[in-house]
């Protein structure tokens, strides 16, 4: 029984963060593509497309972590003492994107305005960078002594290998927001932004064929298990349909079914990595037997057991509220006098 | 500086910032559901103004307080990690539990309150500014279980893990209702009714002085100070309660709070002082006997001193005494004038004493001031244990963390905070210049859809 809470755990993290990246990314995307526009009142209508959301998307990272905390607590302690500087910067880049779009309507000054737009533009990109980075060192694996604590040291963190997943992860994001965008949008703006989907679809395709190049040649470790059980390589396939799927969508101006074919294929990429890693979490590239896994970095199984009864009542109520207020946002964005 | 320094250095900073926000929250929360629903009750155009213009004061302290929250959550990892690795199995379930049951609750509702004024109807529109004020509670009361913990351990075992001892959870209730959680909990909650009541005493007061929106600013005065001085006496009573759980619980903090020494000997109580350590004598005004009796009814009772403890497990006294004293000095002053403007109000002619209405105009810092000198008294008097007589703070410091870089995150978070609060301060005086009624949109709202060719400006 506790082995199957470890690997209940290990899906319902997945599903937290796979749920943060997809919301929060085209958070991120928006920001990213918010200086493209010069023009002030459309800058607001991007702003104010996430406007309504962008807050409780990040709520997903914060629970993330919190259930990190509980389920994997080996796991939380070495990973975010490790990683220290990218936390923290990313702390920076999450408060700096956060009060820019706060702050930035705030007051008329043009110089305010382009202040906060600059910032909110860089704390997305920055924050995609890092997460990604993360997720690259996280699939490279990193030096663990017996204890399992971190000791590359900071430079390690910089590999080419993560600062590629990096990239990649900036390019995702920016395409799954052009996509979010074109949803809610509408006129001139909406048309040019069609023409930014499929550029930045380019971009990520080239990204993404280099990560999986990269990925094959030296993350040996995370190609065993689908080897193992070729059956998973189906979620590869249907990650490239449903990306191959994008650009088929927006021609046919069906921006809703794009939107979803690109929250597909996040949710596909991290269950790539997730079923690369099992059953570790922590890959100990030094010395796989100080892996942090599911069984040796969790928590109790009574914890784990509360903690899915918690899960259990919580995350329903969570989802229906959640659903029913982006129903109430839905449709094209509008600027009224509430708005940011 | 080491790492453990600049790592405490960092977490008291870091909390000691993020806490100006969220009594404000808490407590403004409280405050826009009574307006709201007295909106709905009398359908008065004012209480209507007066829900949409603390609304937008509300926005700017939660946003601060979110920012600047996820580097608490954060910094338990980054920082403490041996400590995360000792009581993840305890610890991160009220964690968890903080976001599920309460960050998902207030932040989607937020949407609702802030945008959507137009979108949905005026009940589904309170119903949202009430999921709000409940899911600011909720932190509030997950946050607290999970610090009471530390302070006062309960429901739990040490076992061996993989070659390190660590603590596991072995009842679950008995983690969340440990000895001080009730206790602590509604102090944190009344600190922060007050913060709220007292912000919008503040700004009521100042209008009224000013003779701008006077009839919107007489009733935010009216309305703040009953809640204020609700809140004020409740606190008087809770903090009571306090004492005497800290007194069976932590009595190493309970004596450094009085800079009681003898180890086991009535216990006088200090109106205000000065703790000298070494010679163990407290300089200022005494009543002999006090604590004792506050304690247990009784001047000759004796009260456990911090002789009764070995000089390593000792908090530092004297900035124990002080933050305390100033806390309970600062309490003390607040029933006073609200008291007195109760009086008045009751009289009639509160809004001739112009004087009183100054001092409402200051005292928004009052609350803001205790609350932080509270959780100073509370988290220094259980020094030196993070883990209250399990684990000490210094066994909790991640390991391999350089000193460099947590002293190069600190200048980081330093200037950063300056600069937030700043603008905050900034923000937060432009929008009561403003005032309640139209919100002031910088650019006109364009009416169409925006073309390319359409712009504002042509």
């Amino acid at each position: 029984m506790s082995h199957v809470l470890n690997v209940i755990w290990f899906v319902l993290l997945g599903v937290l963060f796979a749920g943060y990246a997809i919301l929060d990314g085209f958070d991120f995307g928006v920001g990213m593509l918010s200086l493209l526009v010069k023009d002030d009142a459309e800058r607001r209508l991007l702003l104010n497309s996430i406007g309504p959301v962008w807050d409780g998307n990040e709520v997903w990272l914060v629970t993330g972590g919190g259930a990190m905390f509980a389920a994997f607590p080996n796991v939380y302690a070495t990973v975010f003492s490790g990683f220290y500087p990218v936390f923290m910067l990313l702390l920076v880049a999450l408060i700096f994107r956060g009060v820019s779009i706060e702050f930035r309507s705030k007051e008329p000054m043009r110089w305010w305005r382009n202040l906060w737009d600059t910032n909110f533009f860089i704390g997305s990109v920055l924050a995609a960078l890092l997460l990604g980075a993360f997720v690259g060192n996280m699939a490279y694996g990193v030096a663990l002594n017996r204890h399992g604590t971190y000791t590359g040291g900071f430079w390690a963190l910089l590999n080419p290998y993560a600062l590629l997943v990096g990239v990649t992860t900036v390019a995702l994001f920016m395409m799954h927001g052009s996509i979010y965008l074109v949803m809610k949008t509408q006129g001139n703006l909406h048309e040019r932004l069609r023409g930014w989907v499929n550029n930045s679809i380019i971009f990520f395709i080239i990204c993404y064929a280099t990560t999986t190049m990269a990925t094959l040649l030296y993350d040996r470790h995370l190609t065993l298990e689908v080897r193992k059980h070729p059956i998973f390589f189906v979620v590869a396939i249907l990650n490239m349909l449903a990306i191959a799927n994008i650009p088929r969508e927006i021609f046919h101006k069906r921006d809703f079914r794009a939107f979803l074919s690109s929250c597909f294929s996040i949710a596909a990429l991290l269950s790539l990595l997730a079923i690369g890693l099992f059953p570790n979490i922590v890959y100990a590239r030094n010395n796989p037997a100080h892996s942090l896994t599911i069984y040796n970095a969790s928590s109790s199984a009574l914890t784990l057991k509360i903690m899915l009864i918690i899960a259990i009542i919580g995350m329903p109520i969570v989802l229906a509220y959640t659903t029913y207020i982006y129903w109430v946002f839905r449709g094209k964005v509008r600027i009224d006098e509430h708005s940011y | 500086m080491n790492t453990l320094w600049l790592s405490r250095v960092q977490f008291g900073l870091t909390i000691s910032f993020h806490y100006l926000f969220p009594p404000l929250s808490i407590g403004l929360g409280v405050m826009m559901v009574v307006m709201e629903a007295m909106y709905l009750k009398t359908r008065k155009k004012v209480y209507e103004s007066m829900t949409r213009f603390w609304t937008r004061i509300f926005a700017l302290t939660f946003g601060l307080g979110v920012a600047t929250g996820i580097v608490m959550e954060f910094e338990f990892g980054t920082n403490w990690a041996n400590y995360s690795r000792f009581v993840g199995d305890v610890f991160g379930a009220p964690l968890a539990s903080e976001g599920i049951f309460a960050f998902f609750l207030e932040s989607g509702f937020l949407a609702v309150l802030l945008f959507g004024w137009d979108r949905v109807g005026p009940k589904t529109h309170f119903f949202s500014t009430l999921m709000v004020s409940l899911g600011s509670i909720f932190s509030a009361l997950w946050i607290n279980v999970a610090n009471s913990w530390m302070q006062t351990p309960a429901g739990f075992h040490l076992v061996w893990h993989n070659g390190v001892v660590r603590a596991q959870i072995t009842n679950f209730w008995q983690v969340v209702f440990n000895p001080s959680t009730v206790d602590r909990l509604v102090h944190v909650l009344l600190g922060a009714f007050m913060s709220g009541a007292f912000l919008v005493l503040s700004v009521g007061a100042y209008y009224v002085l000013k003779r701008r929106h006077e009839e919107f600013g007489r009733i935010c005065v009216r309305i703040a100070l009953i809640a204020a001085v609700i809140g004020a006496l409740a606190q008087l009573v809770s903090g009571d309660f306090n004492a005497k759980m800290i007194g069976k619980y932590q009595p190493a903090k309970l004596a450094a709070f009085e800079g009681h020494f003898p180890a086991d000997a009535p216990a006088g109580m200090s109106l205000f002082g000065w703790v000298d350590s070494k010679t163990q004598t407290v300089y200022g005004l005494r009543i002999p006997g006090m604590l004792s009796w506050l304690m247990y009814y009784n001047t000759k009772a004796p009260v456990i001193g911090l002789d009764h403890f070995p000089p390593a497990l000792r908090p530092p006294v004297n900035p124990v005494f002080q933050s305390y004293h100033a806390m309970v000095a600062i309490g003390m002053a607040l029933i006073f004038i609200t008291l007195l403007g109760v009086f008045y109000l009751w009289r009639g002619t509160l809004f001739q004493k112009r004087w009183l209405l100054w001092v409402f105009v200051i005292s928004v810092i009052g609350p803001e001031l205790a609350n932080e000198l509270g959780w100073f008294s509370a988290e220094v008097g259980r020094q030196p244990w993070i883990v209250y007589g399990i684990m000490k703070t210094s066994q909790g410091v991640s390991p391999h963390l350089a000193a460099g870089e947590v002293l190069a995150s600190i200048i980081m978070f330093g200037i950063m905070y300056v600069l937030l609060g700043l603008l905050f301060i900034f923000l937060m005086n432009r929008k009561i210049q403003q005032g309640p009624g139209e919100a002031v949109v910088a650019l006109p709202i364009p009416t169409a859809p925006v073309s390319g060719h359409a712009r504002l400006d042509a």
